[in-house]
């Protein structure tokens, strides 16, 4: 509640100073609670538009994939989901994988907007996690109860982006270890052979 | 009643994650996502039944399974109804976890949807603000303190644990509704509980189908996902990733 005050607050003071919400991928300052939560605020509003749009699922799923990249820090999440391979591999080779996984992960979760018509996510917190920021949302659906749905934000790179999305605990970069982990060893541990597997998936 | 089977539809509710509560699918485990799975070989074996299972009945999203797709206020009316029969054994379990809150708000739920809401077929009591919150034994074991134990896949019913394996067993015989209605009346009780379960698995066929037959280990997906939800759902430590203690995100 504290939070919310403060955050309302400091919206107003900056638009009273006439001065837009730094914009995503600017350089920030130093990440804080308010400029995380505008983040997400922007990254929400852009989802919402998506899912009222109407337009067909394959075009969705390139909005949502334009979406991912400007707002997530896709190279974090992809190369933190490879793990410990990523280390000894080729530059050009992990470039390639994180592309691929860059589709993929706009695909597999972009599948999932049908069920986001007519819905929509209302971010109502932020606070400080660990070394970074929380934002915690609420997504309502059609015809199912609410939803907690929490983005993780830094600002590692230079940039404040979100590196990890949280629905109900289940945690996006968790599950994805898990399974880039099991597409690796399918793939026998190459990774031009994963990145081929990826570009298939999702 | 039916809490083992409700069970089943119960870890669904939420349409977005819960997959993993219908049928369960080693890979690596990643790291700090702490889980104790020494059965796993045999867990596997179950779960590749439990697969061929819900392929056989709801299809695997290529090929369509032997249940037919019911509409959509059908799929709604049963899940309510099954929903509604579990309620007596959600409140009991509340007072049992001292939470007289939930406890007092499902009973007037369960009044307002048996009566109103036409012997539970439909939810007027979330349309006046009383959500729905749901709890099994397995939680009131949480409450009391107990451990999580090791990870478990359980035929038909899917991933759980030891402690929610021990909880499906005694809301067996917790649930009122179980123990006071007569024979024939608690055998359709328990098809109305499966009727909910199809229901949801087909409501979620996209996120079901997209875990058991689309990831690379159907297997690994099942575990973490259903511990991470069952874990936030009893309030039990959320597990966070540190992007500054990642060695490997750059």
């Amino acid at each position: 509640m504290a939070a919310d005050r403060l955050s309302r607050r400091r919206a107003l003071t900056i638009a009273a100073g006439g001065i837009a919400l730094a914009a995503t991928g600017l350089p920030a300052a130093a990440l804080n609670v308010d400029e995380a939560r505008a983040l997400v605020g922007r990254l929400v509003g852009d989802i919402n538009a998506v899912i009222a749009s109407g337009k067909s699922e394959g075009a969705m799923i390139k909005d949502f994939e334009r979406i991912f990249a400007r707002y997530a820090d896709v190279r974090y999440i992809a190369q933190s989901a490879l793990g410990p391979a990523g280390r000894s591999a080729a530059k050009s080779d992990v470039a390639a994988y994180t592309a691929a996984f860059q589709g993929y992960i706009a695909r597999k979760y972009g599948k999932r907007f049908r069920e986001f018509i007519g819905g929509e996510i209302e971010v109502t917190d932020a606070h400080p996690l660990k070394s970074f920021f929380e934002v915690v949302s609420i997504a309502r659906l059609k015809g199912q109860s609410p939803f907690d749905v929490r983005w993780h934000v830094f600002d590692k790179s230079g940039k404040d982006l979100f590196f990890n999305i949280i629905i109900e605990g289940v945690n996006m970069l968790a599950t994805e270890r898990t399974e880039i982990g099991a597409m690796l060893d399918q793939a026998k541990g190459s990774i031009p052979a994963l990145t081929a597997a990826l570009k298939k998936a999702g | 009643m039916s809490p083992l089977v409700s069970r089943f539809y119960r870890a669904l509710r939420l349409g977005v994650i819960p997959a993993a509560g219908l049928l369960a699918g080693c890979a690596q485990v990643p790291e700090g996502a702490d889980f104790s799975d020494p059965y796993e070989a045999k867990n596997r074996g179950v779960h590749e039944t439990n697969v061929e299972i819900d392929r056989t009945l709801f299809g695997d999203g290529q090929r369509k399974g032997i249940v037919p797709t019911f509409p959509r206020p059908v799929a709604k009316g049963f899940i309510n109804f099954a929903s509604n029969l579990a309620a007596p054994g959600d409140v009991v379990n509340r007072v049992l976890q001292a939470k007289p809150k939930p406890a007092i708000e499902t009973t007037l739920r369960f009044v307002i949807n048996t009566t109103i809401g036409i012997g539970g077929l439909f939810d007027p009591a979330t349309a006046m603000g009383i959500e729905k919150d749901e709890t099994d034994f397995g939680e009131t074991l949480a409450v009391w303190g107990s451990g999580e134990g090791d990870y478990i896949v359980l035929p038909i019913l899917g991933p759980s644990t030891e402690r929610d394996a021990v909880g499906i067993v005694v809301d067996l015989a917790l649930d009122p509704l179980n123990t006071l209605l007569p024979s024939p009346e608690s055998t359709y009780a328990l098809g109305a509980a499966a009727a909910s379960s199809a229901a949801s698995r087909q409501v979620n066929a996209d996120l079901v189908e997209s875990i058991l037959y689309e990831s690379a280990d159907g297997y690994a997906q099942a575990r973490i996902i259903y511990l991470q939800n069952r874990r936030y759902e009893l309030g039990e430590d959320v597990y966070t990733i540190d992007p500054y203690e990642d060695p490997y995100g750059r």
